[in-house]
């Protein structure tokens, strides 16, 4: 084309506007990340300040890291954190991606009220939610016994209040995971297992549930995830005296700022890359490039 | 047994359903329906209810005093909305026009400030706005360019701020995900055509990225209306939004039908918003 239309002053004026457009964006995209990512970046600098300051540096030390890890509270309120996530992530799968199926797969009466009642929880702020489940587990008495368990000659009092509040947030969350999964799946691989006469347990078992894979631990990895990152349910529905991670930061964060925060934080922030790398992993089987998919 | 099973799908459906429509229904609705029935009951003297009906919560929610709180939490919700969605938009356009790689990169990048602890993040502009300790400020006035603290902090301009930056990366998310769907080859052939940036823009990607920018304005609206944590630790105890007076309720006022009463308006802001959000989903798959 170009060969036999001469370049014109207009399209040469086009070419630059597109140029410039594009200097321009990429300078803004610069911008964007460095807003996201300064604070954070400055948040574990601080970390190893050598001195209570979290403004003015003044060399550094690992002292608040020492300090973070001989302090019983935060190791305790660590461990919480962890049990409360991996027991509510084990129950709340399950039934997240039974849900999955039984939406997924059927049609049948009463299912728009279902796919209601399971993305309501969804909407609702967590502050709502913990107020409600504030006021059940008071009401009806039951939830406020603990669970004692026995961690590495530790002592944890989990109520299983906490544990049955993250459960129902999560529970929405895998199935729309688990359904997104199942709905891009390709069915004629199940109908050939049971053309060759697999019964519906061995079909399930053998191409169902593998093909559901990914879907499924994307779904436990979220749960993981808000479950660890949550504060208000915890804080409302635990009682006295039970701290997970996010709740004890937030009382020494209403005390002051201290390098010490600074240092369970960028503890916090590493365990978060550690489970976008799992995430990422889990994907990568999966053999899709769905990065957005991942709320 | 399985031979009823087969006969009758939807037995099979309600069975996979059984332990979800269990425990949502027990911890969940039920749950819901106590706020709502505590929001018509008097206070007790200690925390807990009396169990007398009384419309006097619903009439105290509209109380200015509450009210202008509630008007007030509205206000920065949407200013948070609107302000991620000039920040985000271009964002989101600048990565759905890189190439795929750098694309997968970017979005990976995007993805880490989003699965870290809203606390941290909040936490992370407290130690920078700070009157008198803060990064900014030190920074500022150690430089001489002012001799008195900026106020950045405890007022709405740090929840806003706070908000925002908690929030972008569900803005981005969603209106990324809409543009990426769109063929840039469609804008060139418009610049073929002469047209210039903003008809483009105006007439072909904006259209088609609706649906991105209201779903990322649902993920920052309904979170922001109900925020706890930036305010409490931002707002410095004098900026308060809605969440904090039903906080307070439970934690320091023990009046737990006057907390119920003002969730259940909360609840049925969002629920409202929510509608018009399915409607606008709609009319967005109709065009």
């Amino acid at each position: 084309m170009s060969a036999i239309i001469p370049e014109t002053r207009a399209s040469r004026m086009a070419h630059l506007k597109q140029r410039i457009s594009n200097i321009s964006l990429n300078f803004y995209g610069i911008l964007g990340y460095l807003f996201l990512y300064t604070p954070i970046v400055i948040v574990v600098i601080f970390s190893f300040n050598d001195s209570r300051s979290t403004a003015q540096w003044a060399g550094f030390t690992t002292h608040w890291y020492v300090d973070m890890i001989t302090d019983s509270q935060i190791i305790i309120s660590l461990w919480n954190s962890l049990f409360v996530a991996i027991v509510s992530t084990i129950i709340s799968t399950i039934i997240g991606t039974l849900a999955a199926m039984g939406m997924e797969r059927y049609r049948f009466r009463g299912q728009l009220g279902m796919d209601a009642l399971l993305y309501l929880p969804v909407i609702i702020p967590d502050i709502a939610m913990a107020i409600m489940l504030l006021l059940f587990f008071n009401l009806s008495g039951i939830g406020f016994e603990v669970w004692n368990v026995n961690i590495f000659g530790i002592n944890l009092a989990v109520p299983y209040s906490v544990i049955i509040g993250h459960v129902a947030f999560n529970i929405a969350f895998v199935a729309i995971v688990v359904r997104a999964r199942l709905s891009q799946m390709d069915r004629t691989l199940e109908e050939a297992a049971q053309d060759l006469y697999a019964n519906t347990w061995e079909t399930f078992r053998k191409v169902t549930l593998p093909m559901m894979m990914p879907g499924i631990l994307g779904g436990a990895l979220l749960a993981f995830t808000l479950s660890l990152d949550d504060f208000a349910i915890t804080f409302f529905t635990s009682g006295a005296g039970f701290n997970t991670l996010p709740v004890r930061v937030f009382g020494m964060i209403k005390k002051g700022v201290t390098p010490k925060i600074n240092a369970i934080s960028t503890l916090m922030l590493a365990m978060s890359l550690i489970l976008i790398s799992f995430s990422l992993i889990s994907r990568k089987r999966g053999g899709e490039d769905q990065s957005i998919e991942m709320f | 047994m399985r031979e009823k099973l087969q006969r009758f799908p939807a037995l099979r459906a309600w069975l996979l359903l059984l332990p979800a429509t269990f425990w949502l229904i027990v911890f969940f609705m039920a749950p819901l329906v106590i706020v709502l029935v505590y929001s018509f009951l008097e206070r007790g003297t200690y925390g807990g209810v009396v169990w007398n009906f009384t419309f006097e919560n619903f009439q105290r929610v509209f109380d200015m005093l509450y009210f202008s709180t509630f008007l007030r939490s509205i206000y920065i919700a949407l200013l948070t909305t609107i302000i991620t969605l000039l920040i985000g938009y271009p964002l989101a356009y600048f990565i759905a026009t890189r190439p795929p790689e750098r694309r997968y990169t970017l979005v990976l990048a995007l993805m880490i400030p989003f699965w870290t602890n809203f606390l941290i993040r909040t936490y992370a502009w407290l130690t920078l706005l700070r009157t008198n300790t803060g990064l900014i400020n030190t920074m500022l006035m150690s430089w001489g360019i002012i001799h008195e603290p900026l106020p950045l902090f405890g007022n709405d301009f740090a929840i806003v701020l706070g908000l925002v930056y908690g929030w972008l990366p569900d803005m981005v998310l969603p209106i990324y995900a809409a543009l990426d769907r769109l063929d840039f080859g469609l804008t060139e052939a418009a610049g073929d055509l002469y047209a210039s940036g903003f008809p483009t823009f105006r007439r072909v990607i904006w259209p088609l990225s609706i649906p991105g920018v209201v779903a990322g304005a649902m993920l920052v609206f309904i979170p922001s209306l109900g925020a706890f944590v930036a305010p409490a630790i931002l707002g410095g105890g004098k900026s308060l939004m809605i969440g904090n007076i039903i906080s307070n309720q439970f934690l320091a006022a023990h009046d737990w039908p006057f907390g119920a009463a003002l969730s259940t308006l909360m609840m049925t802001f969002m629920l409202a918003g929510t509608l018009i959000y399915f409607r606008a989903a709609k009319r967005g798959d109709a065009q």
